[in-house]
């Protein structure tokens, strides 16, 4: 004998098959678009006491409709920005302005944003619907159009046939949608997501990211979104900042990160590379033996330490000698670490294909794409 | 199925199945239902036959043990109400001293138990080291203390026995404490307060819309327990001089055993009926969960 929760899809069930069908993101209604309004950081700075600095002096501007992620390892001060413009977090200088007010001394509730967090926070007593309605119910909207609303938003994120059920009776991924149309209903100013989808397994995570991205251009919404993870980062924002150590490291789209990273941290953060010394000299880097172009940069001529993308290095008939230390099969490429004859251990990125094994003598060879370089340390 | 119909799919059968689980036990097999059967009979017998004896009891004659009413006839008698009159006293006293002491829950023990949780987490050990103290201390040793003090809230507010909430106050503390922790424990009070603030809720509210609602079976455990304690003191109220449902029946025991015993089974009948109430205060107003063969 089983239990089941009333409505709770079970693998097979007819419940599955429609929720399967009715899983669907849709097109936003008038009531949930908003005008994009400008999000602010102005050297804002914020002290834990012993526990250390934050925020330290960030400055970060979001256009209106723009979605913004904050990217960067655990403890850069990424999730405190956010809170910071939430206003759950306290700033101890600096300023945090929303359309362009200053926002320090309004409390959270009255800085008109939509939220949703890491950890699953619907509110566990309230069904679906009345989680969606809480923000309504604040802004005193009325009943009729509150269920008109809220039907919408649920709508919008696939979800419009479950409005009955509690929290308990959905998955991650459907708790976090509702989060997301809660967030929304409200037509806030600006919507702020907590690592919304660490919590989900990665084929969610990849579905809803897309959906939020999605939801977020159709309303025209003020995003800033903070994630650890730097594919999720690139594959939604219109721009990334990376952040390490309480600053961010370099602010850009997702193609200047990867392609032209400002720093040392943010080329070894954002993607995969392989950090080979070199020298830099009139605009050409030496790099085992090979002669690259290198990005343009402000690093003077001199040791430098260059980046090159698994990407950028080719299994080829001739090139540089190596021996094949590993391999790994990525699905759609497959990923070899080979050690040059000559030093360094590189890391290739290439078709499935070919098939190196441990041991095998191979040629490697750089694609000629230009390199990304820092000063050597 | 392209890849997005696919992804949808993992999405919706991720949901738990609340099916229920296999008879396992860390301690080894799961007893049969037969041998839980007669554990429950012996474990119910123990605490049953005293009971029952003791409701017998008072439906005898002293001399030949004999059936008979003539107890309860006394206690409905005009001409004997005196014999009883500390008693209802001392009941009406411990029925006020209950309302007060949940009242000091509710108004001191659960605003600090709350602010420790959402915005003084470093207060929440010495919160709990307070809170615990009480039970490790022999109530006849913090009479002692309470002595002393008593003297000067006496001269301040009297001598009603109202005042000795304050010393009862102190010792439900471990039993009030523990049921609201360890539904704060199941929760994440931060995280749910922190999105009703971002939805437009003021602090109040969200601790009232959002905080309290969730918390409702912990209250209701810790209210009904502290009215099992308070209703169940007699030391405190016996050495500071006050007249309460305790002292009132061991007085009354003296001159009339029968309807002493009486009252006895009563307040243990209540006791179960709070226990009861308690187990099943959770499931009210919850989702019930089908169950399916």
């Amino acid at each position: 004998m089983t239990s089941t929760a009333p409505g709770a899809p079970t693998p097979g069930s007819d419940a599955t098959r429609s929720d399967l069908a009715a899983v669907r993101v849709g097109t936003p209604p008038e009531s949930l678009v908003v005008h994009g309004t400008p999000v602010q950081l102005i050297d804002v700075v914020k002290d834990y006491g012993a526990g250390g600095r934050a925020l330290d002096a960030i400055s970060l501007e979001v256009h209106p409709g723009e979605f913004v992620a904050l990217l960067g390892p655990s403890g850069c001060g990424k999730t405190t920005a956010l809170r910071a413009i939430s206003g759950l977090e306290t700033i101890d200088s600096g300023h945090v302005r929303i359309g362009g007010e200053d926002v320090e001394s309004v409390p959270v509730h009255k800085r008109d944003i939509g939220m949703v967090f890491q950890s699953y926070s619907l509110f566990p007593h309230m069904t679906v619907a009345q989680n969606v309605a809480f923000g309504l119910q604040m802004r005193k909207v009325s009943r009729a159009e509150s269920t008109r609303r809220v039907q919408e938003a649920l709508d919008l994120v696939g979800l419009g046939h479950l409005g009955e059920r509690f929290a308990h009776q959905l998955s991650g991924g459907q708790q976090q949608r509702v989060a997301l149309a809660r967030a929304l209903v409200t037509r806030p100013r600006v919507l702020l997501l907590d690592e919304p989808l660490s919590a989900l397994d990665a084929k969610v995570r990849v579905q809803l990211r897309d959906e939020i991205r999605k939801i977020q251009q159709e309303t025209g919404i003020t995003a800033v979104f903070v994630t650890h993870d730097q594919e999720e980062a690139l594959a939604v924002a219109d721009r990334v900042a990376v952040m390490n150590a309480g600053a961010i490291e370099q602010i850009g789209t997702p193609e200047d990160l990867y392609l032209r990273p400002a720093t040392e941290f943010v080329a070894a953060f954002v993607g995969l590379s392989n950090r080979l010394d070199g020298v830099l000299e009139h605009g050409r880097v030496a790099v085992a033996g090979q002669d690259l172009v290198a990005l343009p940069s402000a690093v003077q001529d001199g040791p430098v330490v260059a980046f090159v993308r698994p990407e950028d290095v080719l299994l080829a008939a001739a090139g540089l000698p190596a021996i094949v230390i590993s391999t790994s099969f990525l699905g759609a490429q497959r990923r070899t670490v080979v050690q040059l004859e000559s030093g360094p251990a590189l890391t290739v990125q290439h078709a499935t294909s070919e098939h190196p094994q441990p041991g095998d003598l191979v040629h490697v060879a750089f694609s000629g794409r230009p390199v990304a370089v820092a000063a050597s340390v | 199925m392209t890849t997005a119909a696919a992804a949808r799919v993992a999405d919706s059968v991720e949901p738990r199945t609340s099916g229920r689980r296999p008879r396992r036990s860390r301690f080894g097999a799961v007893p049969s239902s037969t041998t839980g059967t007669i554990v429950l009979v012996v474990i119910g017998a123990l605490f049953a036959i005293p009971i029952v004896a003791l409701g017998w009891f008072t439906f005898t004659t002293a001399s030949t043990g004999a059936f008979t009413l003539s107890h309860y006839a006394a206690l409905f008698d005009p001409a004997q109400a005196s014999n009883y009159s500390e008693l209802f006293a001392g009941i009406g006293n411990s029925l006020i001293l209950a309302v007060i002491v949940v009242a000091i829950v509710l108004v001191l023990l659960l605003p600090a138990m709350l602010l420790a949780e959402l915005r003084f987490p470093r207060a929440h050990r010495v919160l709990e080291f307070v809170c615990l103290i009480p039970i490790t201390v022999p109530t006849i040793v913090l009479v002692v203390g309470f002595v002393p003090v008593y003297q000067v809230v006496q001269s301040v507010l009297g001598s009603d026995p109202w005042t000795l909430s304050f010393a009862i106050g102190v010792i439900v503390l471990p039993y009030a404490y523990r049921p609201i922790q360890a539904n704060i424990g199941v929760l994440n009070l931060t995280t749910l307060t922190e999105a009703a603030r971002s939805l437009g809720a003021s602090w109040p509210v969200a601790v009232w819309r959002v905080v309290l609602p969730n918390l409702r079976r912990g209250l209701l455990s810790a209210c009904l327990l502290t009215i099992s304690v308070v209703l169940g003191e007699f030391t405190i109220a016996n050495f500071l001089g006050q007249n309460t449902f305790q002292t009132a029946l061991l007085l009354l025991q003296q001159t009339d055993p029968y309807i002493s015993a009486f009252f006895a089974v009563v307040s243990l009948l209540f006791v179960f009926a709070l226990l009861v109430v308690i187990s099943t205060a959770g499931s009210i107003g919850r989702p019930r969960r089908k169950r399916k063969s």
